[in-house]
């Protein structure tokens, strides 16, 4: 049935799975897309099949999954080390660990490490440190990338599956170092800086005149308490800019290396493929490898010998004498005609990245949220026919 | 004009300000696009409003990307039994000029507010401090559903196409969300005024949902979470849901054969058991369905259906929704 389907969205090479996951080169896997997705599961489903089918020892990283899918990955709470995944079958020698990203402890721990205790603490308490490191937009996207530098730094697994979080963009995520990067290394941040450097108790009294305008207004416009605390954090994380920034730059590194693969995760309609195809643009600028695209949620028809007009005239005209074959009429032509859609959607895809492979999986009645569905994910993504 | 002054208590969507959120997916922006069109229907002057810069408002209605400037993009139905056609104007806030705004207007600052762009400010205020964002944007949303222009309202309503559940609480949340960084100062009381409308009778918070299992219960998640922030929880919208088809919940391959014969339709085997196939996984979706309405019922909340559009979502559909959420 995927076959028929792949066929008509032409153009569009098959995604081997198989082939990604058992290549020793692949130590890191990439899933992205926009939210709503699917992404988690799938993931899960890919980190599974490569434990159970391909004997590698994986880790799957997930960022917010649905409460049933963690319960399954034996995943009770926010935790950020990987835990053993049981119920899998072993007898090819893999294994599957799986982990909830912390985003706040993933911070604290960042500055734990560049900093010495007493600073540290400083920081943990200032109010500005508390709402950067749990609301910052980009923050958690940022921490996932370092949680991948880190377990990738750590060499424990011989495949790493990421789960991207639920952005406002795909690109979020690509994007939330550099622009931590950019925020630590802005101007902005050195005009404050430089009072708290020289010992100064005025944030803005070592600023030449030019910039009397300036400070007037951010004492007018913040308060002098918030201008002291954020004086504080900026004078504190100061010692820690130059880790930022390598850390950032050390996660774009492995993100560029032939060793990582993205899979962009798309449901056929119209948003989701928009932001696959702005995300396959960007990869290709960012000289990073994309192996595929899985078409997730794709509705197929069983009796393609019957067009959407057909069924629904005989739906109408049967609707008296036969009412439930009149039904059953219409649900095909409703079916027929999602179907259509979706794959003139996927097409937009297809056409504007003629190269890169699919995959599609077909769309649930249910959820899946437990290992054997998870399986069954991984078998038809393989399968692809 | 005349509809302006016309008393909305008795609508289906009395408030002033319509919050819509929902998972990723699920259809907010369409939903809310569909619920402005609704109310320019009923004779009101809208504003829709969208702040998460995806020009979601501009795809819907199939326009060029919209300015940070409020245009008319859309009329209700005219000569409706409720009255005369309204308009919807949309906005698409953007932070950084939503902040030069702010302070010019509260700072009289001119063009030297062109200034703190170049030092990076903007960037870096957003950035250091989350909670500023949002009370710039929810501050936006506040000014256009109090403004007046010679003592008559500018707008009747606001819809606001909001971020997704998963932040929306945060979002909502300003004023406890700056109190950690600002106890005392401009951004504070700014905030406290948003929060003091948010809070009000004016505003209902929509929750735009879909009948599957994940949208379901990030919708339960995200009552709770409203309700805990003490935020006015409004209807419960179930997007593109499908036609109760095969409502006595089972059909013969005999009865299949028959009516295909009847219609001149081929009736091979392979196409009776396909179209039976299809049916059945028809079935257990609507099984999955009810049960997952039900528990949407639990949530104690007015509730409304939008059906799924065949073709996708055009003017026309966007137009055909907007009826259904009139009542």
């Amino acid at each position: 049935m995927t076959a028929a389907v792949l066929e008509e969205i032409e153009a569009a090479e098959h995604l081997d799975i198989d082939d990604l996951l058992g290549d020793p080169g692949i130590r890191v896997v990439v899933c992205c897309g926009s939210g709503g997705v699917g992404k988690t599961t799938t993931a899960a489903a890919l980190a599974l099949r490569a434990a159970e089918e391909h004997g590698r020892r994986t880790v799957v990283l997930t960022i917010d999954p649905a409460r049933r899918l963690a319960q399954s990955l034996g995943l009770s709470d926010l935790d950020n080390t990987p835990r053993p995944v049981t119920g899998i079958k072993t007898r090819n020698g893999g294994e599957l660990h799986a982990m909830m990203l912390d985003m706040k402890r993933t911070f604290d721990d960042i500055v734990a490490a560049h900093t010495d205790p007493r600073r540290a603490e400083e920081i943990f308490v200032n109010p500005f440190y508390q709402a950067m490191s749990s609301t910052f937009a980009g923050t958690q996207e940022y921490m996932a990338m370092e949680k991948l530098s880190q377990l990738r730094a750590r060499d424990d697994w011989d495949l790493i599956i990421v789960d991207t979080p639920p952005s406002r963009s795909a690109l979020d995520f690509l994007d939330a170092p550099a622009r931590l990067g950019r925020f630590l290394d802005g101007r902005m941040l050195r005009l404050l800086l430089a009072p708290a450097r020289a010992g100064g108790r005025s944030v803005f009294s070592l600023v030449t005149a030019s910039f009397g305008l300036f400070s007037k207004l951010m004492d007018k416009i913040l308060g002098a308490q918030l201008i002291t605390d954020l004086s504080g954090f900026v004078g504190a994380l100061d010692s820690m800019f130059g880790g930022f920034r390598e850390r950032a730059e050390q996660t774009f590194r492995v993100l560029q290396a032939p060793e990582t693969a993205f899979l962009i995760v798309a449901a056929p309609e119209p948003d989701a493929i928009r932001e696959a195809d702005f995300f396959a643009g960007r990869l290709e600028d960012e000289r990073m490898p994309l192996a595929g695209l899985i078409l997730n949620r794709v509705h197929e028809v069983a009796a393609a010998e019957i067009g959407v007009a057909e069924a629904s005239d005989a739906g109408a005209a049967l609707r008296e004498e036969n009412p439930a074959a009149a039904d059953v009429l219409l649900i095909h032509a409703a079916l027929l005609a999602r179907a259509e859609r979706e794959r003139s959607v996927a097409r937009r895809f297809t056409t504007a990245h003629a190269g890169v492979p699919v995959a599609t999986i077909a769309a649930q009645p249910v959820d899946v949220h437990d290992i054997d569905g998870l399986r069954a994910i991984g078998s038809a993504l393989a399968l692809g026919r | 004009m005349a509809g302006r002054t016309k008393d909305h208590s008795r609508s289906r969507w009395p408030q002033r300000l319509h919050v819509v959120t929902g998972k990723g997916g699920t259809g907010k922006t369409t939903v809310a696009a569909a619920l402005a069109l609704a109310l320019a229907t009923e004779g009101r002057r809208v504003l829709l409003v969208e702040v998460e810069q995806r020009q979601g408002i501009a795809q819907v209605f199939d326009r060029a990307p919209l300015p940070y400037a409020e245009r008319a993009i859309a009329t209700g139905y005219p000569g409706t039994a409720s009255g005369g056609g309204g308009e919807v104007f949309a906005l698409a806030v953007d932070v950084e000029e939503a902040l030069l705004e702010y302070l010019d207007m509260f700072y009289k600052l001119g063009r030297a507010g062109r200034a703190l762009k170049k030092f990076g400010a903007i960037d870096f205020a957003t950035t250091i401090a989350p909670g500023v964002r949002d009370v710039l944007l929810t501050g936006k949303v506040k000014e256009a559903v109090t403004r007046t222009s010679d003592g008559r309202r500018v707008y009747d309503a606001v819809v606001l196409d909001a971020p997704p559940t998963g932040r929306i609480g945060r979002f909502l949340n300003v004023a406890a969300e700056t109190a950690r960084l600002a106890k005392m100062g401009p951004i504070k009381s700014q905030s406290e005024g948003v929060a003091a409308v948010l809070r009000s009778p004016v505003t209902t918070v929509h929750v735009v949902t879909l009948l599957e299992e994940m949208p379901v219960q990030e919708t339960a998640d995200t009552v709770a979470e409203l309700r805990r922030l003490d935020l006015p929880v409004g209807t419960i919208i179930i997007n593109s849901a499908q036609p109760p088809l095969l409502a006595g919940g089972r059909v013969t391959a005999a009865e299949v054969r028959r009516g295909l014969v009847a219609a001149g339709l081929p009736a091979d085997r392979d196409v009776v058991s396909g179209l039976l196939a299809e049916a059945r996984g028809h079935l257990s979706r609507r099984e999955v369905e009810v049960a997952l309405r039900e528990e949407l019922a639990g949530l104690g909340r007015p509730m409304v259906e939008l059906p799924e559009l065949p073709g996708g979502v055009d003017l026309a559909g966007l137009h055909h929704l907007a009826g259904v959420l009139a009542g």
